[in-house]
C-alpha cells in the first residue's frame, strides 16, 4: 500500500470509529448540533487532503476535534457579521483556551453520554427522542430510520429538524444529569434503547418479523451505555436485549413464520450472547439495586438456562413475575404472569386468571390476550373458545408472520 | 437565558380556599421569589388580577373591538408570570417546580424568551 493509501484508508477507518464521538465532543464545544455536525464533515474532508500527504496524525481523534472546532468557530464568526450573534462566538473562543485534545480524552464523562442525555431529554417527544438517537449517537442516515420505521423519509427528517431546534431554542443543556435526577432519566435512555430493540426485533407492522440492524443497534447502544455509566439497569437491560436476541434465529423458521419458545430448536440459540447476558443479569441483580429490565433479564435468563422447555423452572420464573408485578404494576406483566402459572399449575388455573384480566378491561384491544387465552382453551379442548379468541386476535394483528401464525393455529383446531 | 414562566391557577378553586391558606401560599411564593432574587436570578414577577376584571381586544370587521371577560374559557386561568435568568432549560424547570401553588391546581408553563439579535 502506497503512503497515500494509507492515509485514506487511516481516515475510513477513523471516520468508521470515531466520527460519533468525534461530533458528540464537537457538540459540546460548538454548542450546536448542525454547526458540529457541518464542522465535522469539513474536518474530516480536511483529513482526505492531508494525511495522505502530511502523515496520520498520533491522535487522528483530537486532531480532528481541533480542526472542526476551528473550522466551526470560524463559520460562526463568518455567520455573525449576518446575524450579530458576536457575543456566542466570543463565549466559546474565550472559554477553552487550553487544548481540546486534551477534553477530548476526558476519562470521566465521555461527550457521547451527554449526548444520549441530550438526546432523551424529557422536554423532547418520545418520537424525538428515538429519531435523535439514532440520528445522533449511533450515525443512522435519516433514510435509513424513515425506512426501519417505515414511516415518510420527510416526515422523520421534520421530526429531527423540529428537535433540533428545540434543543437551541428552549437551552436544553448538554450534559449528564445531576445525581438527584438520574434514575429518572436514565429510564428515559433505557426506554428508547429497548424500544429501539424491540422495533428491531418484533415489527409493530410490515411483513419481516425481525429488523435485525435495529436490534444490533439498539445493543450498541446497550453497550455503550454500559460501558460509560456503571448503572445496574443498563447492565440488566443490555442483558435482557442479548438473552432475547439470542433466540433470533431460533423464533422464525426458514419461511419466516413464528416458532415459539417451547417449540425452538435450541441447538440454534446464540450461546455467545447467552453467557454475555447471563453474566451481565447477575451482576444487575447482585447490585441489590435493580429494576424492570433486570428483572425481565432474569426470566429471559430462565429459559436460556433450560437445556429443554420441560426443565423449564417455572417455579422461579412465577416468582420473578411477582417481583416484577411490585416494581412495575401493569396488566401486560400480569398477562405475561398468567402464562407462566399456566405453565406451573396447569392450563386451567392460567385461564382463569387471563379470564379476569380480560374482563377488566384493559387488555381488551391486546392482541397477546386473545392469543394467549386461545391457546389456553385449546390445551383444555375448550375448541369453541379458542377458536373464537385466535379470531379475535386475528382481528386486531397487522404483523405479517403474526398472522401467519394465528391463521395456521386457527385452521389445526379441530372441527367442532 | 431568560426564561418566561406563565403560571395558570383555577380562578374558582383558590377563591373556594379558605383565607388563611391562601396567605399560606402567597408567604411561601414570598420565600420563592426572595431565594431566586437573592441569587441574582429574578428578572421580574407579576401577579394579575382575576380574569372577571378583563376585556379582550380583537379586530372584528375592520376595526378594533373590546369584549368583557379572558380570550379563552379555559379550566385554568392566566394569574402572574415571572421572567428569571437561568443557566438552561432543566434548571428553569427545577424553579418551576417550587412554585407554591402547583399543589393547589397551578399549572406553570416554561418558555425560553427568544434572545435578542
Amino acid at each position: 500500500m502506497s503512503e497515500r493509501d494509507a492515509g485514506r484508508a487511516a481516515v475510513d477507518a477513523v471516520y468508521r470509529n470515531e466520527s460519533r464521538r468525534v461530533l458528540a465532543t464537537l457538540i459540546r464545544l460548538l454548542g450546536d448540533f448542525d454547526r458540529a455536525e457541518e464542522a465535522m464533515h469539513e474536518a474530516f474532508a480536511a483529513a482526505v487532503e492531508q494525511w495522505p500527504r502530511d502523515g496520520v496524525p498520533a491522535n487522528p481523534r483530537a486532531w480532528l476535534v481541533s480542526a472542526g472546532r476551528f473550522k466551526g468557530i470560524d463559520a460562526m464568526r463568518r455567520d455573525s457579521r449576518v446575524d450579530a450573534s458576536y457575543d456566542t462566538v466570543a463565549d466559546l473562543t474565550g472559554q477553552d483556551t487550553s487544548d481540546p485534545a486534551r477534553s477530548v480524552d476526558e476519562p470521566v464523562e465521555d461527550d457521547r453520554l451527554r449526548l444520549m442525555f441530550t438526546c432523551c431529554h424529557p422536554a423532547l417527544a418520545g418520537d424525538a427522542q428515538v429519531a435523535m438517537t439514532l440520528r445522533e449517537v449511533c450515525g443512522l442516515t435519516t433514510e435509513e430510520i424513515a425506512s426501519a420505521f417505515l414511516i415518510p423519509a420527510s416526515t422523520l427528517a421534520q421530526r429531527i429538524v423540529r428537535a433540533k431546534a428545540k434543543i437551541r431554542d428552549a437551552r436544553i443543556p448538554y450534559e449528564v444529569p445531576a445525581a438527584a435526577e438520574l434514575p429518572a432519566r436514565l429510564d428515559a435512555v433505557l426506554r428508547v434503547i429497548y424500544l429501539v430493540f424491540n422495533e428491531g426485533y418484533a415489527a409493530s407492522s410490515g411483513d419481516t418479523l425481525t429488523r435485525a440492524d435495529l436490534s444490533a443497534e439498539a445493543i450498541r447502544l446497550g453497550r455503550l451505555l454500559v460501558e460509560l455509566l456503571p448503572e445496574p439497569e443498563g447492565a440488566g437491560l443490555l442483558a435482557l436485549m442479548l438473552l432475547q436476541d439470542s433466540r433470533r434465529t431460533a423464533r422464525t423458521s426458514e419461511e419466516g413464520d413464528i416458532v415459539l419458545l417451547d417449540e425452538q430448536d435450541r441447538s440454534l440459540w446464540n450461546r455467545e450472547q447467552i453467557a454475555e447476558g447471563l453474566a451481565l443479569a447477575r451482576r444487575a441483580l447482585a447490585s441489590r439495586r435493580f429494576g424492570p429490565y433486570t428483572l425481565q433479564a432474569a426470566i429471559a435468563a430462565a429459559h436460556a438456562e433450560a437445556p429443554t422447555p420441560e426443565a423449564t423452572d417455572w417455579n422461579r420464573i412465577v416468582g420473578t413475575y411477582n417481583l416484577l408485578l411490585e416494581v412495575e404494576p401493569s396488566p401486560v406483566i400480569e398477562l405475561n404472569r398468567a402464562a407462566a402459572i399456566a405453565m406451573r399449575d396447569g392450563a386451567a388455573a392460567g385461564l382463569v386468571l387471563i379470564d379476569s384480566l380480560l374482563a377488566r378491561g384493559e387488555l381488551a384491544e391486546y392482541q397477546p390476550a386473545h392469543a394467549a387465552r386461545a391457546d389456553l382453551c385449546r390445551r383444555l379442548g375448550r375448541t369453541r373458545e379458542a377458536r373464537n379468541s385466535y379470531r379475535r386476535a386475528l382481528e386486531l394483528t397487522r404483523q405479517g408472520a403474526a398472522r401467519r401464525f394465528l391463521e395456521r393455529r386457527l385452521a389445526e383446531l379441530p372441527a367442532i | 437565558m431568560q426564561y418566561m414562566m406563565m403560571c395558570c391557577i383555577e380562578e374558582k378553586r383558590w377563591a373556594a380556599l379558605p383565607e388563611s391558606s391562601r396567605e399560606a401560599i402567597m408567604r411561601d411564593y414570598g420565600s420563592w421569589v426572595a431565594d431566586i432574587e437573592k441569587k441574582g436570578q429574578h428578572r421580574l414577577s407579576a401577579r394579575l388580577v382575576p380574569t372577571a376584571s378583563a376585556r379582550t381586544v380583537r379586530h372584528r370587521e375592520g376595526r378594533a373591538v373590546a369584549t368583557d371577560g379572558p380570550f379563552a374559557e379555559t379550566k385554568e386561568q392566566f394569574g402572574g408570570y415571572h421572567l428569571v435568568e437561568c443557566r438552561d432549560l432543566d434548571e428553569a424547570v427545577a424553579l418551576a417546580m417550587r412554585i407554591p401553588t402547583l399543589p393547589h391546581g397551578g399549572v406553570v408553563e416554561v418558555r425560553a424568551v427568544q434572545p435578542e439579535t
